[in-house]
């Protein structure tokens, strides 16, 4: 079957493609060289102007996974303000804050979006986080596994076990929890908190274990860099939501000399103690940052103002802001010496001045950095806000006077706090293009996704030009997956189930060794139950693995 | 004749996975680490395996084409039981919303109490592998705890090894409510749980009371229920003082009017004592057979816990409206689907209206149900994934023989495919 789209104006920033009018081929799945005069259309889509990019990539959205349920089941009063039917097609569903899965993919696909990163998996939530990913429908999905705050790294750092040993251990985990990447949250934080610290700045050591969170974090950035994988070292870095904590941030990318590093919701991460409120932002010098050390990247969680649900592993932070929680209901929990976690409903608010400032700080980063290759779009779903909100984001990217109205409605004294309403920059179309596609594919190693290229994989979004970016982004004439067409004018048109990204870095089998021994006296489960098999991804007919290259690693 | 090791149990709800089973054709004989739960459940012989139309043979495409009648000519179908493995349940829901029909998990009674405490204040809880290496302080409010899960004291508090602990056995262990009616909470250096027995009755006005010593307040009583106020105020103490106190309970045992408040009371402690400035979790008890694994994928799925409905095209939720044995009560459903894989005394209520039931292989009835569909059981006629009652572990469950008895999850597709 031959599809070709004609005449829509490409921006495809992987392949240096920037707004050029040229048509597209289709053929199993993928997209192919214009064919030979001869060669057959079965089905021509006539997309004369309009807009045409890959399918977007959320490298950073927390979809599947223990603690997204228990925000769920915590919040029905938020359900039922959202409400959806099944059609012949779909399956019902609820939003609003933390959509039900069937609900998460619809929404997702009619928005553009073909790919969805949960960044939070814990190795011993694995199988949940990819049973309820397998429930999302039409996107491709992966996980980063959460380390960090597990007891066996955190024993072997005490031991002072070689590096070799520590990305044997990282190898075998995120191999057993079918991982794509390996994720830090609050280094050693969360373990912290069990032994009943409170807090635990970048140089502080655990009560216990004679380790402080910047070795955890040059250790495990190390780890993933002689791996092979890909993402660098995912980080939500220490001290989240503290006035002040830019310092920690800062000390941060230091800390980890020049290797690479994802800095994830780095908005949570850039406040200073400046002015009458003794909160100011930290943009100019994140993005200063960032602009000099080539080996940091970023996602911004940009919050939106409303009603959404805090959903962290970082039960340290998350306890120690549950005043916040509105409404006033809130959950923490330590989880099987390997992590935790803690949920907060929440409402941000614009006549709030902290809230508002969030606001600014947010933007202020995306546009103070320089490279779109080294940042991303996100809200950090659903902890700055539902993903839900993209279009708007977007449009606050792309449109200054936009921009601008909005934030002359905030708490006044959070507009003297900014310098947003001093920066000119508009993002282009090919800008968006690379945060949402070409980098994000790049940035989480990914193969023939995130672009149009002959072999690449034809997930593919079609946007009608508009002015109003919020509009176009909301609304695509057509979204592709796999050469399929799964949405029409916005609504889904097929439901189709996509693939899991993993990376299968090597490892020294001996690890199990110890490992057998540590799960069986220490743990709650055998080794060999831990570890999840192809077949518990795949057996269901719908499910598929895609397993993608370690640098220096075959697949 | 072949040896299966490591297997992992979905009867206890505590996730034991060391089981070793000896498999010779469909007779399972568990030879090491067995219960009073676990063995039964897995030794349990195959009986009818013959799908049932009003007790009469009939074969399986000819029991789901009358199924997918009944629901069909239904208005108002509830799904009850859902007590299966996660597929099974997938495929539950699946059928459920296509027919427009109410999901109820055979749990939720009790379950209910702890969805309302945390859907209203919250709570800050912890699992069994933080349990077994750093609880220093145990209480147990309102349940025989090693009657409930028999391995639970030697698997996850007089382990021999803890990460953190010098000594499993110098663990303090104390019941409040009701009292242990064996040895298993008897520390292996011999030191017996203390016991500050009550009526479940008297537990309201018992855990309302120890909430205000864990706060600092002082009472002007001196007894509260048949408990002396200065034995709450020494587990007030106790509490405040240990690295890592559990406070444990089970909802379905609190079984008195409201119980929901005295959980929500339990939860508020926890807190009271992570505020004062110590360590301290809640762990609720429950997750057998299926329970925590339908809640878990209904809410996913739906955003709601498993006792909601599809009627209006959407996901409802209502923890008593939606209350299946009330509703085929009052003569508000019309016919009933009875899903229960793991447990064949776990037989449907006695109902006016259709039933079909989905049912483990060996499920006898009084009377016999409009439709009988035997299935295997997840973790020894198929594989599959259980939850553990801490809510966070899934176990894969494992296929330790070849029955040929058909899935919870091929039965219920099957009926939504000729729905
Ligand atoms: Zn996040």
């Amino acid at each position: 079957m031959l599809t070709k789209l004609t005449g829509g104006i490409v921006y495809d920033p992987a392949n240096g493609v920037n707004g050029k009018q040229q048509d597209i081929f289709i053929e199993d799945g993928r997209i192919i060289k214009k064919p030979s005069k001869d060669a057959k259309v079965d089905k021509e889509y006539k997309i004369k102007d309009k807009v045409v990019m890959a399918g977007a990539i959320d490298l950073h959205t927390h979809i599947g996974g223990g603690k997204g349920n228990i925000a769920r089941m915590l919040m029905p009063e938020n359900h039922r303000l959202d409400a959806v039917a099944h059609t012949d097609i779909t399956r019902a569903g609820t939003g609003h804050a933390m959509p039900s899965t069937f609900t998460t993919g619809y929404r997702y696909a009619e928005m553009g979006y073909t790919a969805a990163f949960e960044p939070a998996v814990l190795p011993v939530n694995a199988r949940q986080a990819h049973m309820e990913m397998a429930d999302v429908p039409i996107l491709d999905k992966g996980g980063y596994v959460m380390l960090g705050s597990d007891d066996y790294l955190l024993r072997m750092m005490t031991a002072k076990k070689d590096q070799q040993a520590i990305n044997d251990y990282v190898a075998w985990t995120i191999r057993a929890a079918q991982g794509v990447g390996i994720k830090v949250v609050n280094a050693g934080g969360i373990s912290a908190f069990k032994f009943n610290q409170r807090k635990l700045d970048l140089d502080e050591k655990n009560s216990h274990y004679d380790v402080s969170p910047r070795e955890i974090l040059k250790s495990l950035a190390t780890a993933v860099k002689e791996l092979g994988i890909k993402h660098p070292l995912h980080v939500h870095g220490s001290n989240l939501g503290i006035p002040g904590n830019i310092e920690t941030t800062l000390n941060s990318i230091e800390g980890v000399e020049g290797l690479p590093m994802h800095l994830t919701h780095v908005q949570f991460h850039s406040y200073g103690t400046e002015g009458d409120f003794k909160f100011s932002s930290g943009a100019a010098q994140i993005a200063e940052a960032v602009n000099k050390n080539k080996n940091i990247s970023l996602d911004v969680g940009q919050i939106m103002f409303g009603q959404t649900v805090t959903a962290s592993g970082d039960n340290m932070r998350q306890y120690a802001n549950h005043g916040f929680a509105r409404p006033n209901k809130w959950v923490c929990m330590d989880i099987e010496c390997d992590a935790g976690c803690g949920l907060l409903p929440f409402k941000y608010r614009d006549q709030n001045f902290v809230n508002a400032l969030q606001w600014a700080i947010g933007l202020e980063i995306f546009l103070l950095v320089d490279d779109p290759w080294r940042i991303f779009l996100t809200t950090d779903h659903p902890n700055g806000a539902p993903f839900t909100s993209y279009p708007h984001l977007i449009r606050l990217l792309m449109d200054k006077s936009f921009r601008n109205d909005m934030l002359a409605t905030l708490h006044p004294e959070a507009q003297k706090m900014t310098t947003l309403a001093s920066i000119d920059r508009e993002y282009s179309l090919e800008e968006i293009a690379i945060l949402t596609r070409a980098g994000a594919a790049k940035i989480t190693g990914l193969v023939n996704r995130g672009a149009l290229g002959d072999g690449d994989w034809a997930d593919i979004t079609v946007y009608t030009e508009n002015k109003d970016r919020e509009k176009m982004f909301s609304k695509p004439d057509f979204v592709f997956k796999n050469g399929e067409l799964v949405v029409k004018k916005g609504k889904i048109e097929k439901v189709t189930w996509g693939t899991t990204h993993v990376v299968r870095p090597d490892y020294d089998a001996s690890v199990e060794k110890n490992l057998e021994k540590y799960f069986s006296r220490y743990m709650t489960m055998k080794m060999g139950n831990f570890k999840i098999s192809d077949d518990e991804l795949t057996e269901d007919g719908r499910g598929s693995i895609t397993v993608h290259p370690t640098v220096g690693g075959k697949v | 004749m072949t040896e299966i090791t490591e297997v992992p149990s979905p009867f206890c709800g505590i996730g034991t996975d060391d089981l070793i089973i000896q498999v010779d054709g469909n007779s399972l004989k568990v030879k090491e680490n067995g219960c009073a739960v676990n063995t039964p459940a897995f030794e349990q012989t195959i009986q009818n395996t013959s799908p049932t139309i009003a007790g009469k043979e009939v074969s399986l495409d000819e029991a789901v084409g009358k199924a997918a009648d009944l629901l069909r000519d239904s208005n108002q179908p509830v799904i009850g039981g859902c007590a299966t493995d996660v597929n099974g349940m997938r495929a539950l829901m699946a059928l459920a919303d296509r027919n427009g029909a109410v999901v109820d998990n055979m749990g939720f009674g009790g379950a209910k109490r702890n969805f309302l405490a945390m859907q209203d204040s919250g709570w800050m809880n912890t699992t069994l592998a933080e349990i077994k290496n750093r609880c220093d302080y145990l209480l147990v409010i309102g349940i025989d705890l090693e009657v409930f899960a028999p391995r639970f004291f030697e698997r996850y508090l007089w382990n021999e090894a803890s990460m953190f602990l010098p000594d499993t056995s110098d663990r303090k262990i104390v019941y409040l409510g009701k009292g242990p009616s064996g040895k298993a909470s008897t520390s292996p250096n011999n030191k017996k749980a203390k016991v500050l027995e009550c009526s479940n009755e008297d537990l309201p006005e018992v855990v309302a009371a120890l909430r205000t010593l864990v706060k600092g307040n002082s009472l002007v009583i001196e007894q509260v229920g048949s408990i002396a106020i200065k034995d709450l105020q020494f587990i007030a103490d106790q509490l405040k003082k240990a690295s890592y106190g559990v406070i444990t309970w089970a909802a379905g045992a609190l079984d008195f009017p409201h119980a929901e408040l005295t959980v929500q009371t339990v939860c508020e402690i926890v807190k009271d004592v992570n505020e004062s400035g110590n360590r301290c979790s809640g762990f609720p008890l429950g997750g057998k057979e299926g329970d925590q694994t339908a809640n878990q994928v209904c809410g996913w799925q739906t955003g709601y816990p498993a006792r909601m409905r599809f009627s209006s095209s959407f996901p409802e939720y209502d923890p008593f409206l939606y209350d299946s044995q009330k509703m085929l009560d009052n003569g508000e459903a019309d016919v009933l689907v009875w899903v229960q894989a793991f447990n064949s005394s776990a037989v449907p209520p006695q109902v006016a209206v259709p039933a079909i039931v989905i049912g483990r292989s060996g499920m006898q009835f009084d009377k016999e149900p409009d439709v009988f569909i035997p299935v295997g059981t997840p973790g020894i006629d198929h594989v599959g994934h259980a939850y553990r009652l801490d809510n966070v572990v899934a176990i894969r469950l494992k296929k330790l023989r070849e029955s040929g008895l058909p899935s919870t999850s091929e039965v219920l597709t099957a009926i939504e495919q000729v729905l």
